[in-house]
């Protein structure tokens, strides 16, 4: 028998592109491109009795206080600075270089990759502000003491592996974090 | 051969313009829609604050977004400007909120993550440069309240 031979219709797609562009815009209408980046840290648990104590302990040698008034000025231990001198500061006092009484404490300390070093592991960099202090000045004081930290771990990494912090391997970067612990407190404000 | 000319040329002797053929355009389309379902991520919240963050160099990105939960501070959009003031306000997922809300709001963000995650529970502080340091203190104190300890200052590169 013959059978008529029909043709398959084609299916209209001219709209699909409309569609297509429909989701299309939906999606960049609901969707934020951004990536999220930030300064991190790690704030200190709650406050309890023992940890007020230990607070206490921490020597005045180790300690490079900065403070910053309502009206956005800064005091780095009892002098006033410019927030452009600020990691240099930051710099000399965590490195302490010459080993100056005024400066944290060092001692020894074994790392590995780098054997028994002298390090000043024990600073503190405290962050005081009040209550009318703008949170831009706030961020960028932050921001000044996280790149003192990386110059000199990078300064280390050039020294001891020949590279930038960066291209270095996990282990060195450890024992480079090692060396130069981020020590930023975010402890209580104190108003007064 | 004659009746293709013809077909090319109408009796006044202009062109036609031939059809473009878009029979590949929503494949293109498709692409396109593809690429941005992959690279961009649903946005978690309509804000209801203004703020631009600072501008700082040294930046760490957040690794997992689905650890990481969201508190606004700002100016109020002027919509909301007439109910709410214009003195800085807390944003938690899309409502106003006071200091007093995070350490529900915290212990609910970490009732929704699994227990392997909970402790890379961080919390990244989207606020806007001119605000007052007072309320960003009375919120980290919240937080530290709420052992959500891991925190981040969303800022932007400086070029």
């Amino acid at each position: 028998m013959i059978r008529k031979r029909r043709k398959v219709p084609n299916i209209n797609a001219t709209s699909t592109a409309d569609i297509s562009f429909m989701l299309l815009i939906f999606f960049l209408v609901t969707t934020s491109m951004n990536t999220d980046e930030g300064l991190s840290r790690r704030l200190p648990p709650p406050m309890e009795e023992e940890f007020q104590k230990e607070d206490i302990q921490v020597k005045e040698r180790n300690i490079l206080m900065i403070k910053i008034n309502k009206f956005d000025e800064l005091m780095v231990n009892g002098e006033i600075c410019d927030i452009t001198q600020l990691k240099e500061k930051a710099k000399k006092f965590i490195s302490n270089v010459g080993n100056d009484p005024k400066m944290p404490e060092k001692h020894m300390k074994t790392i590995s990759l780098m054997g028994e070093v002298q390090v000043t592991d024990k600073h503190v960099i405290s962050v005081q502000n009040d209550v009318g202090t703008s949170y831009n000045t706030y961020i960028q004081v932050q921001n000044e003491l996280v790149a003192a930290y990386n110059e000199l771990r990078n300064e280390l990494a050039l020294s001891k592996f020949g590279r930038s912090f960066k291209g270095c391997t996990k282990e060195q970067q450890k024992a480079i974090i090692d060396y130069y612990p981020q020590k930023i407190s975010e402890a209580e404000p104190k108003y007064q | 051969m004659k009746i293709m000319a013809m077909s090319k040329f109408n009796k006044t002797g202009r062109r036609e313009i031939p059809e473009l053929n878009t029979s590949s355009l929503p494949d293109l389309i498709f692409s396109i829609l593809f690429f941005f379902m992959i690279v961009v991520t649903m946005r978690e919240v309509t804000l209801m604050v203004q703020f631009r963050v600072p501008v700082v160099t040294e930046l760490e990105k957040l690794e997992k977004k689905s650890l990481v939960s969201y508190i606004y501070i700002g100016k109020p959009l002027p919509v909301y400007q007439e109910t709410m003031g214009i003195a800085d306000c807390i944003q938690l997922n899309d409502k106003f909120a006071e200091v007093s809300d995070i350490y529900n709001y915290i212990s609910h963000e970490r009732e929704k993550m699994s227990e392997s995650d909970k402790p890379h529970m961080r919390v990244s502080l989207k606020v806007d440069a001119q605000t007052k340091m007072g309320i960003v203190s009375d919120v980290k104190q919240a937080l530290r309240k709420a052992y959500a300890l891991n925190i981040s200052y969303s800022a932007t590169r400086r070029e």
